[in-house]
């Protein structure tokens, strides 16, 4: 707490940061540009939609207006355009930012809970409504 | 056939787990950071030109010279960065060597940034479109990266490099950790 008050103007501008703290630099063309060829578009539209933007943490880089979702944008139409699969470009930003890059993580000693849960869940509802329609009877 | 009685204590057991789960959640929130899964990899290979007049560029191969650099990623609109130069110019004058990575940055508000707030880079290389701080597993600025002689990245410092952070980065860089 000393340390805040002893430094009023670094906090201060930590707090304004989020005011100015944009690039004025253009976007990549890319970003906000689609693909010519419609089945490379869908296909990049299909990945970034699963794809986590990491500066709004609750948004696809599809939805979001970050400077950096829109340079994740311009990339991933970049690669798909060249030619490269949708699983491969995920598993390149996998292989940077872990899992937590995309809203479609694949199965792993950390992830199992996630996909077995709702099937454990399921199971014990089936157990719990069979016992209960047994008993009308 | 009536309920047994332990089964009355259900919702109340549940509840109560319901209460610490929230109550753990409040006392100790989830860490959002976002953390480079590059750390022990090699650096990717990139090339960035110049930006700064009378200043090289920045590529991995500077970053495979045998002794340990301090890489920046940063940019002149960001303000933890203006927050974080001086800790940068004190890591400099213990002779850590210092590459900055400029992020969507425009050559004169770069230049004017240095003027104001000391420039410690030995290269600064122009990010035009994120793509290397991308590579890199970085999302945001600023962030640091100590990478080791041989080009391996050993240490990510995600933020503004505090005063209390200095000597943590510094032993990082000298490869004592």
């Amino acid at each position: 707490m000393t340390r805040m008050v002893a430094r009023p103007a670094a906090l201060l501008l930590l707090l304004a940061s989020p005011a100015f703290a944009d690039p004025t630099t253009p976007a990549a063309r890319l970003a906000y540009t689609q693909l010519r060829n419609p089945a490379q578009e869908a296909e990049a539209k299909a990945l970034m939609e699963t794809l986590r933007c990491l500066v709004c943490q609750g948004q696809s880089i599809a939805d979001s207006d970050a400077s950096l979702a829109g340079d994740m944008r311009a990339l991933v139409r970049e690669r798909i355009a060249r030619g490269e699969s949708a699983q491969s470009i995920r598993d390149w930003l996998v292989a940077r930012y872990g899992d937590y890059v995309t809203y479609d993580p694949p199965l792993s000693a950390v992830t199992w809970p996630l996909w077995l849960a709702p099937i454990a869940l399921l199971g014990i509802g089936v157990l719990v409504a069979r016992q209960s329609f047994r008993r009308r009877h | 056939m009536g309920v047994k009685r332990w089964m009355l204590w259900v919702p109340l057991a549940l509840f109560a787990g319901l209460f610490v789960v929230v109550a753990i959640g409040l006392i100790k929130p989830a860490d959002r950071t976002i953390r480079s899964a590059m750390i022990g990899q090699p650096v990717p290979d990139f090339a960035l030109s110049a930006i700064v007049p009378g200043k090289p560029g920045l590529d991995a191969a500077a970053l495979r010279t045998g002794t340990p650099h301090l890489v920046n990623v940063f940019a002149s609109w960001c303000l933890p960065c203006i927050a974080e130069a001086p800790q940068l110019m004190r890591l400099k004058t213990m002779g850590v060597p210092i590459e900055g990575i400029a992020v969507r940055d425009k050559a004169a508000d770069l230049q004017a940034f240095l003027q104001r707030n000391g420039d410690p880079y030995d290269h600064v290389g122009d990010d035009k479109r994120s793509a290397v701080q991308v590579s890199l597993g970085s999302s945001g600025v600023p962030e640091s990266f100590v990478v080791d002689g041989e080009g391996v990245i050993v240490l990510q410092h995600v933020g503004d490099i505090r005063d209390d952070d200095v000597d943590a980065i510094a032993a990082a860089v000298r490869g004592e950790r």
